[in-house]
Formats: structure tokens, sequence, C-alpha cells
């Protein structure tokens, strides 16, 4: 267990490309921190300077007390789980996890221990350690990768996409297993991942890359609730957020969407934003269908999407082109053109600067 | 896919059992001429069933040798062609092994350059750089030596072109894990890359040492002394011997005795010789 500090970190490629623009966090012993973005955006270069695969051009890097910048992947005390698990295949899966060990120079006892230790864990049983990685369905694969990972103790777990491969049923239960097993064994660790499902439901904290920048570093509620930028709210929460261009009213109080009625804005509305005119952020599941309700916007339904649970119905308000897509709970019996009453809850209104697309 | 055609069948079973005939119909003839004495095949018509002297005739071939030489056998030409044959097929494997790690996987100056000087070598088989090949191995006092048959021909791109081939296919985590593991270059390399591409290292072996087997024109022009000879010079010796009629019996026995050890590498090795040239997966 050790803190992981990260100082201005920068990577820049020999052909000038700059992948990694300055970050800056203090990862706290025992956190579990996701780095989310979408493909492209750094996030799995940073992960690789951390574990010191890709060199770091400019900043400082610690874990522990110590300055990691020029060790040796093997010295920085941590491991890595990979994508495509990268197992080698040509060993059983105890070897492949004794592997490291045996490297290290540990006694057979101990290493012996601790495989059987991790083997326990990860609940592979000790047929399966005699087995070959192919003979492996993909998650038996990825608990192997863990194992490796687990038995080389590391004061830092590293893992690089590790559901990716693996189909939804499964991704959901090793979702659910690398949690638990992050909480009990409470080792720090830096898990890289496209899906923010994955994001929202594992990290303690959640880091938002967009080339190469950090748009916004915070708890997974606070993410949802105050996405800092356009970008991190469109990334996070699913059914994506609606947007529609809108105008905040003179008196700062309320805000209209296109044309149609006015939405009072919470919290005493935003009286420095007057008459300005920006992007409106609403979640699918901050809108209500209610009847007869007096500032109820009517919606032209589109599409109806059923999922059991809830009923996602798309269309838009009125003239406006802008698409909006509601959730309901629920099975809704609505069809195609009809037009429905919703309502906006007005404490969960994003309002966002058009130019800067920064939240206001 | 499953026809049923009777006549369609019966044409490619006649055509293979034809071309199984063909290929096969010399190697019998061989077995047979082996089997009798010399006298028998002088005679025509030429026998074609197998005689009972072929326990002598090994005897002969392997021991004593044509009547009118030396009377050396050729068991130790049969060592010689051995020694020559493991001596390419593992030196070309070690030599190629490395320095296709060396290009795959270290970056240093003139990388490329090197590569590209390894694989132009494969223009210059031994035929075409004979002369300054002999001179050199001359100056270096290994002529009638073993290290002088197999060197020259150890030196070669195909097997360096090809391991680097299976390296490339080898994913980049590989290394990765390697490395947070703690592997150095070396460790990775005996640990890692060696087990995975043994299926290659198995098929290059087999078509090496057939190829270090059945070399003939090297080894002619370096060995001068019959201690040296190979298998495959021997044969063609004994077909000019002296003034009298060539012994077929001795002659066709020694030449099933050269086939022998490359058939035995082939058998032994079909298995992974067949899955180094079609397996993909990694």
């Amino acid at each position: 267990m050790a803190r992981v500090v990260l100082e201005g970190l920068r990577k820049t490629y020999p052909n000038g490309f700059q992948a990694i623009h300055g970050v800056d966090v203090e990862i706290e012993e025992g956190e579990f921190l996701v780095l989310v973005g979408p493909s492209g955006c750094g996030k799995s270069t940073l992960l690789r300077m951390i574990a010191g695969l890709e060199s770091i051009t400019e900043g400082q890097l610690s874990i522990g007390d110590r300055v990691v910048n020029n060790l040796e992947p093997s010295e920085r005390n941590i491991a890595m789980v990979f994508q495509n698990y990268a197992l080698y295949p040509h060993m059983s899966v105890y070897k492949n996890m004794a592997y490291g060990l045996k490297i290290m120079g540990l006694p057979k006892a101990e290493i012996e221990e601790r495989v059987r230790k991790a083997a326990a864990i990860l609940e592979l049983t000790d047929e399966q350690l005699t087995r070959k990685p192919r003979q492996l369905s993909g998650g038996q694969r990825q608990r192997v990768a863990m194992g490796r990972a687990i038995v080389r103790e590391p004061s830092v777990f590293l893992f690089d996409e590790p559901l990716s491969n693996l189909d939804a049923k499964l991704r959901v239960q090793m979702r659910l297993e690398i949690k638990t097993l992050q909480a009990n064994l409470g080792i720090t660790s830096i898990y890289v991942t496209h899906d923010q499902v994955e994001a929202m439901t594992l990290g303690h904290r959640l880091m938002v890359l967009n080339a190469g920048n950090v748009e916004q570093l915070g708890t997974p509620i606070e993410l949802y609730q105050r996405p800092a930028s356009l970008f991190v709210a469109g990334f996070i929460g699913s059914p994506a957020m609606n947007f529609a261009d809108a105008r905040i009213d003179a008196a700062g109080k309320n805000i209209t969407i296109s044309g149609q009625a006015a939405l009072p804005l919470g919290d005493g509305g935003m009286l420095e934003h007057g008459g300005r005119d920006v992007i409106l952020g609403i979640r699918p599941e901050h809108l209500e269908l209610v009847a007869d309700a007096p500032d109820a916007v009517p919606m032209t339904v589109s599409v109806v999407e059923q999922l059991g649970a809830d009923t996602l119905v798309h269309g838009h308000f009125g003239e406006s082109k802008s698409n909006l897509t509601v959730r309901l709970d629920g099975i809704r019996h609505i069809k195609r053109g009809e037009t429905l009453p919703i309502r906006v809850t007005p404490d969960h209104l994003h309002v966002f600067d058009p130019k800067t697309e920064k939240r206001l | 896919m499953v026809e049923n055609r009777p006549l369609l069948t019966l044409f490619s079973h006649i055509m293979l059992i034809l071309g199984v005939a063909v290929i096969a119909l010399p190697i019998w003839i061989m077995f047979v001429a082996a089997s009798h004495p010399d006298i028998r095949m002088t005679q025509v018509p030429l026998p074609i069933l197998p005689g009972g002297y072929f326990f002598e005739n090994l005897d002969i071939a392997l021991n004593r040798g044509l009547s009118g030489q030396s009377g050396q056998g050729v068991a130790h030409m049969m060592v010689n062609s051995l020694i020559m044959a493991m001596m390419i097929a593992v030196g070309k494997i070690a030599i190629s092994l490395l320095s296709a790690f060396a290009i795959v996987y270290f970056r240093f100056p003139f990388r490329m350059f090197f590569f590209w000087m390894i694989f132009v070598t494969l223009m210059l088989p031994v035929e075409v750089r004979i002369l300054p090949t002999y001179e050199v191995v001359a100056n270096l006092g290994m002529l009638d030596t073993y290290w002088g048959l197999s060197i020259p021909l150890i030196a070669s791109a195909t097997a360096t072109f090809m391991f680097r081939q299976v390296f490339l296919t080898i994913p980049d985590e590989m290394l990765e894990a390697a490395r947070i593991d703690g592997a150095g270059p070396m460790r990775f390399f005996w640990d890692i890359l060696i087990p995975m591409s043994r299926t290659n290292i198995a098929a290059l072996f087999v078509i090496l040492f057939i190829y270090g087997w059945n070399q003939y024109l090297w080894p002619l022009l370096i060995t001068s002394e019959p201690q040296m000879y190979t298998v495959v010079m021997g044969i063609k010796q004994m077909l000019e011997a002296a003034e009298q009629a060539p012994e077929w019996n001795v002659i066709m026995m020694t030449a099933l005795l050269a086939m022998l050890p490359p058939i035995c590498v082939v058998i032994f090795m079909q298995s992974l010789f067949v899955k180094g040239l079609t397996e993909t997966e990694k």
C-alpha cells in the first residue's frame, strides 16, 4: 500500500505529439482511482507511464516515498493487469503466477504459499492451476491475470481495461469481483476504462481525460451531479445527458429552450448570467411525465425503447430540432407520434457556456 | 465438402496411387538392389523382388566399403554428415534467434540497415560466393575440419527473417508483462520467446537438417582427407570406382543409409513441424 503522487506529468512523443498535457493528482493509500475517457484520450498512456512502460517526459511520479521516474517497472512495486491478459501461453497457470516471484528469487515454499493463497482468493481450483491459459475461459484467464498481480503483493495495482475482452454478463460479474477484491486487499489501484458504468461503479474517485487533459477529478457522485464541462456531462451517465440551446432571461430567473415554455432556474436563478445564450443539459432521468402540470412542456415522441425496468422515450420539444431522451421507470405503453407533457425538475439543470464548454 | 460421386472417387484414387508409385518405385528398386549380391545386379532383367543379401550388403557398405577402394566403409561418413548437419541446423537456429531478437526488440542505431544487410545475404548463396568463402576458410585453417564444413553454411538470412516474422506476431503485452515480472532481456528471451517459438524452431530444424545433410558441393571443395568425407560425397565417389563395374548393391545400400537420418528427423518431428508451419494462434 502506498500513496501515488503525480506532479505535472507530461508525455511528448519523439515525433512531437503531446499525449499528456500535465496531470496532477494525489492518490491516497488504498484508494481506487479510475481513469476514464474515450479512446485516444491518453488514459492508457498515463497508466503505462505510471507502470514504467512509457518514459515520463516531464514531471515527477512518486510511489510511496520514492520518486520512481527512472526505475524499471519491476522496481516500482506495482502489478499490472492487461486487457488481453498477457498470460504466458506455454506456462501453466501456476507457473504464470509464480514466474515473477521466481525472478524475485523467493524460496520455493514461499512462492507455493503465495500462489495458493491468491488461488484461494480468486477461487481457482488446484486442477485449474495445472492447466494452460488457452484451456481456460475468458473470465478464468482474467482471474489468473489478477492472480499474477496479487502474488507480487504490490503497493499499487494497475488495471488496463481488464474487462473489455469479456462478454457483457461476465463483465458485470468480474466488475463486482474486482471491487470486492480491492476493498478486501486495500491496495491502491488505478484502473483505466472507457466504460463509464465501470468507472462509476468501481472508482472512489474518477479522473475524466480528454485529449490528454484532465477534464474533471472527483467522486462518481460529484461528476454526476456537477459535471465541470460539457464533455464530462455527456460522458458520465447513461443514457447520455440531453443538451439543448437555451437562453437565460434578462432577470436570470428563467431559462427558455428555443421558443418553448420558460423553465424556472433553481437556487434563486443565475443573476450574473442574465440574457445569455447557453447550453442547457438535462439528464434523461430528471425529466418526468406529469399530467396537467402548468409548467409541463409538450414533447413529440419519435422512438420508444422498452428496457423492462425503464422505458426510454426519444423525441423533441415542439418545433425544437434537438433530440431529447426521457427515462421513465417501469413499463409504459407509449406510441410513436404521441405528445407527452414533460416536466423538468428544476434542481437538476446543468448550464454550460457554449464557447468555453465549461459549467456556469 | 462432402461429395458422393463414385467415378470421381475412383479417378482420384487412381491418380493418388499413380503418384505414390512414381515416388515409391525408385526407392523400391533401391531397396531390392541393396538386397542382392553384386553379380545379380549386372544381369538383365533386373530383379523386382528383394533377395537375401541385405545384411551382408549392409555390413560391406558400413564397414568395408567397395573392394577396389581404400577399404573404408561409410560409417564414418555417416557420422561426418550427421555432425555437419547438426552443426548447421543448431548453429543457424541459434544465430538467427539471437539476431532476430536484436532486430525486433532492441532499438539501436542503424537497426534497419543491419536488417537489410542480413536480408541481402539471401541473394548470396554459397555457390555464388564459393571462391572467396573458400579463401577465407582456407586462411583460417579450417580446411578438413567440421567448422570449415559448417560455418560458411550457417551464415544466411532465411532463418533470421523467419524468426523476425514469428517474433513480430508475439503481442507487445507479453514483453511488458515480463518487464513487470522483472525479467531482463535475456531472461525474456529464454523463458518466453524461445518456448513460444518452439514449433517454429522445430520446423526450421527439420528443414535445415535436411539442407545440411544434402550438401554436396561445399564438402567436396573443402575436404581432401577421406576421414572428413560426407556420405553424399561418398555415394558419388563410389560410382567412379576404378575400372571395374559399379557395385550397385553396395551403392544402393549406401544411398538407402543416406536417406535414413532425414527420414527419421521428419518422422520424429512431424507433429511439431506441421504445427510450426501452420499454427497461427499465439
